[in-house]
């Protein structure tokens, strides 16, 4: 049964006004193109160019490193000049092919060179691995093993996530109002997978003209339906979504095919209908430069690899020196100390913000407030956890359930004392899993 | 780029509201209370509040001074403590259990125990319970000059008047125009300082309504009084069961924190207040209720984990 929404969550303020009405404009790189060969979750993937080889824009420079993992494309054409450790944005060193762009985007022939109508179940999953599409609303999770799930027939909703709920982004809401065709494609490219499903677009009620778009877009189709979800935070986390809009609840130890239900982000979607229309791989996205630092907050279309330094200049550079830099948004994105580091697949925003809100704050004593518990979407209590956390008790932490934690933030975000729960909640989380592997 | 940016975890925006801003509502929530006991009480009241609001300020700046750390009192926590103390005081009060109760509150309650957000119970209200063991008869005497007259105004409070089986009048014990400590008296004063906190969030319903409804229900039960409305609405505006049920069994850092656990505590509340009332000695129970509840809030706590998002009827724990 549909909720619209799930008990929890907050109401940050959302900045979305910044950038939400510049259309769509494409951007090509000035300089060298880097592209990290793990952009996604699963094994990273293996390098097949070498030192100063030829490549063309749309020409796989890696392959999959395994079943859960995703091939890399060169979004430009050049020569490669070197593969190296460079710094991504979650200020990690990872191994990246370099390439110098010959300005000719001389274009690799297609992935494919299949009809629609002639594809297979098999024949659709194997193109949309191939072309390196990922979950690009964030976690990077190779798309074509979400769409295999072992029965495929137990599937029930394939679910778009168009609910955007980090503040500030709005390269979904362009997406929506730009390219509402394809997106409806790729949907239904994906409901071809599963007979049994209905499609599901997903959209927060602060985009009432993304609604009515698609609901324009979706009439005359009897198996896809536009849902309006309450806007709240994190309305768009898969959990939650689920949630919202088929009543079925899943936890840390279930994927979201166990209830029969399929998602995936707006970006995602129509790279999926770019991939088995056009035989085109993912080589790039679109990413929205915002905050009150930037002179021209605008959503661009840039070929993944690019530096973020070039997407400051693009919109215009800086009114005013910022503070912090984020990779994403305000709730979930990384803090960069430095922009000289590439889009990869799952950069959604460039958020530029005067001042460093979190410094400004002195971490006061936990009060007991409760709020934490009030709006933790995973119904735990945030601050009992972090304490654990910070105790280095294991134990405690697992049996407050803290595994069962979508690292969402809200908790940090309301209390009032500051306290940096959800840091710690994460930790002891990636401590857990670790050991977990290991043993 | 020359310069490096700032990072941290995220999120990297935060909710408004901070320690000092609740506080500091709590205190202006407490300000109709507080000001219909001036009006009722007299300057002597107002007085009191002073003192007992200075000598906690006052003990939990020199306490941090003397363990060298950097003071806490700029997040009000002091302040609220040391009107809560003397919400609870009878005007008759000499000056000095005033500054005993406030030292007693923060340094013995608070402070040793680690400060803000790690006190076991109510500061202000183990202040209480101690004056009351040490000093009953001081802390039991409700006799007062009224503002403007001469005369000392000495009788029974509306609780002890029941207790006996006296008359009283419901009417003045909802207007407050009754005997009693200093913030306690007026119902329709607390009820409005209640509704600030619940109008600003600082407060839900849950353990003052739980509390309110089970007191009341045991009163119904065991009073021997049948439906008495009248007896049942004079023990719920009488004594410090408002003040108590929304202003300090409330308080953040002694309640549970959990929904559930809440439930737990504010029945618990008002059946303890209940037993106080109708079979203990004194009249009141509001206090002692209150300070039993705070020490089994970590038993309530553990009974009362929430059922997370997604848990299964067959995912009991590993």
């Amino acid at each position: 049964m549909a909720k619209r929404t799930f008990q929890g969550g907050v109401h940050p303020y959302d900045g979305k006004a910044l950038s939400k009405d510049k259309p769509i404009k494409d951007i090509l790189p000035k300089g060298e193109l880097v592209y990290p060969l793990s952009q996604h979750i699963g094994a990273p993937a293996k390098p097949i160019v070498e030192k100063g080889q030829r490549v063309l824009a749309g020409e796989k420079i890696a392959e999959a490193g395994g079943f859960v993992s995703s091939p890399v494309y060169a979004s430009v054409s050049g020569t490669v000049k070197c593969i190296e450790p460079r710094r991504t944005v979650t200020g990690d060193s990872i191994n990246c092919i370099v390439i110098e762009n010959d300005m000719q985007y001389e274009a690799a022939p297609p992935i494919h060179s299949m009809d629609y109508k002639d594809m297979k179940r098999e024949d659709i999953i194997r193109i949309i691995g191939e072309a390196g599409i990922v979950g690009m609303g964030g976690a990077g999770f190779p798309t074509q093993v979400k769409l295999s799930p072992k029965e495929p027939d137990k599937i029930d909703y394939v679910i778009v996530n168009c609910a955007e709920c980090e503040p500030y982004l709005t390269s979904d809401y362009r997406k929506m109002l730009e390219e509402p065709d394809k997106l409806v494609r790729g949907l239904q490219i994906m409901l071809s997978l599963f007979p049994g499903a209905q499609g599901i677009l997903a959209v927060e009620d602060n985009k009432p003209d993304c609604i009515e778009t698609l609901r324009k877009q979706t009439e005359n189709m009897d198996h896809i339906f536009v849902r309006s979800m309450m806007t709240k935070y994190p309305q768009g986390s898969e959990r939650q979504l689920i949630y919202a809009v088929t009543g079925r609840k899943i936890n840390s130890k279930m994927l979201p095919a166990d209830q029969g239900c399929v998602v995936n982000n707006v970006d995602t979607v129509i790279a999926i209908c770019n991939a088995i229309d056009e035989g085109q791989p993912l080589m790039h996205r679109i990413v929205t430069v915002t905050g009150d630092a930037v002179k021209k907050p605008q959503n661009f279309r840039v070929k993944t690899g690019t530096l973020y330094s070039e997407l400051i200049e693009e919109a215009g550079g800086f009114v005013e020196q910022p503070e912090k830099i984020i990779s994403g948004g305000p709730m979930m994105g990384f803090a960069i100390f430095d922009t000289d580091v590439p889009v990869t697949k799952t950069s959604s925003a460039l958020l530029c913000m005067t001042k460093d809100e979190v410094s400004k704050w002195e971490v006061g004593p936990c009060i007991n407030c409760g709020r934490c518990v009030e709006v933790c979407p995973s119904r735990l209590i945030p601050t009992r956890l972090a304490e654990h956390a910070d105790h280095f008790n294991t134990e405690g932490f697992l049996e407050l359930n803290g595994m069962e934690c979508v690292e969402c933030g809200s908790c940090t975000y309301i209390c009032p004392a500051k306290r940096q729960l959800a840091q710690s909640i994460k930790t002891m989380r990636k401590t857990v899993l670790a050991s977990r592997k290991k043993g | 780029m020359s310069e490096l940016m700032k990072v941290s975890s995220t999120p990297h925006v935060r909710a408004k509201d901070s320690t000092a801003r609740i506080m500091l509502t709590v205190v202006i929530a407490l300000l109709p209370a507080a000001g219909f006991g001036v009006w009722h009480f007299g300057w002597k009241a107002f007085m009191l509040i002073l003192i007992t609001v200075a000598t906690c300020v006052l003990s939990e700046w020199l306490f941090c001074l003397a363990v060298k750390k950097k003071s806490t009192i700029g997040d009000f926590s002091a302040v609220v403590t040391g009107m809560l103390l003397a919400m609870n005081l009878p005007v008759s009060a000499p000056w000095w259990i005033a500054v005993i109760g406030g030292i007693f509150a923060i340094f013995v309650v608070k402070m040793l125990f680690g400060g803000l957000g790690q006190n076991f119970m109510n500061p202000a209200l183990g202040a209480r319970c101690f004056l009351l063991i040490s000093f009953s008869k001081i802390m039991t005497d409700f006799s007062y000059v009224a503002p403007g007259g001469t005369d000392v105004i000495s009788g029974a409070t509306p609780l002890a008047c029941l207790k006996n089986g006296d008359p009283v009048v419901v009417r003045d014990m909802i207007l407050g125009t009754v005997q009693g400590t200093i913030g306690e008296i007026s119902m329709i004063a607390i009820v409005i300082g209640g509704c600030i906190l619940i109008m600003t969030g600082i407060i839900d319903m849950v353990v003052t309504g739980t509390y309110i409804f089970s007191f009341a229900v045991f009163v119904l039960l065991f009073a021997g009084r049948g439906l008495d409305w009248y007896y049942l609405s004079a023990h719920i505006a009488g004594g410090g069961l408002m003040l108590g049920a929304f202003f300090m069994a409330t308080d953040y850092v002694t309640r549970p924190i959990t929904r559930k656990g809440q439930i737990i505590y504010g029945i618990l509340l008002g059946v303890l207040t209940g037993i106080f009332r109708l079979f203990g000695p004194s009249a009141e129970g509001v206090s002692y209720a209150i300070i039993i509840g705070n020490l089994l809030v970590p038993l309530i706590e553990k009974i009362s984990v929430p059922a997370y998002f997604g848990k299964k009827k067959a995912d009991t724990k590993k």
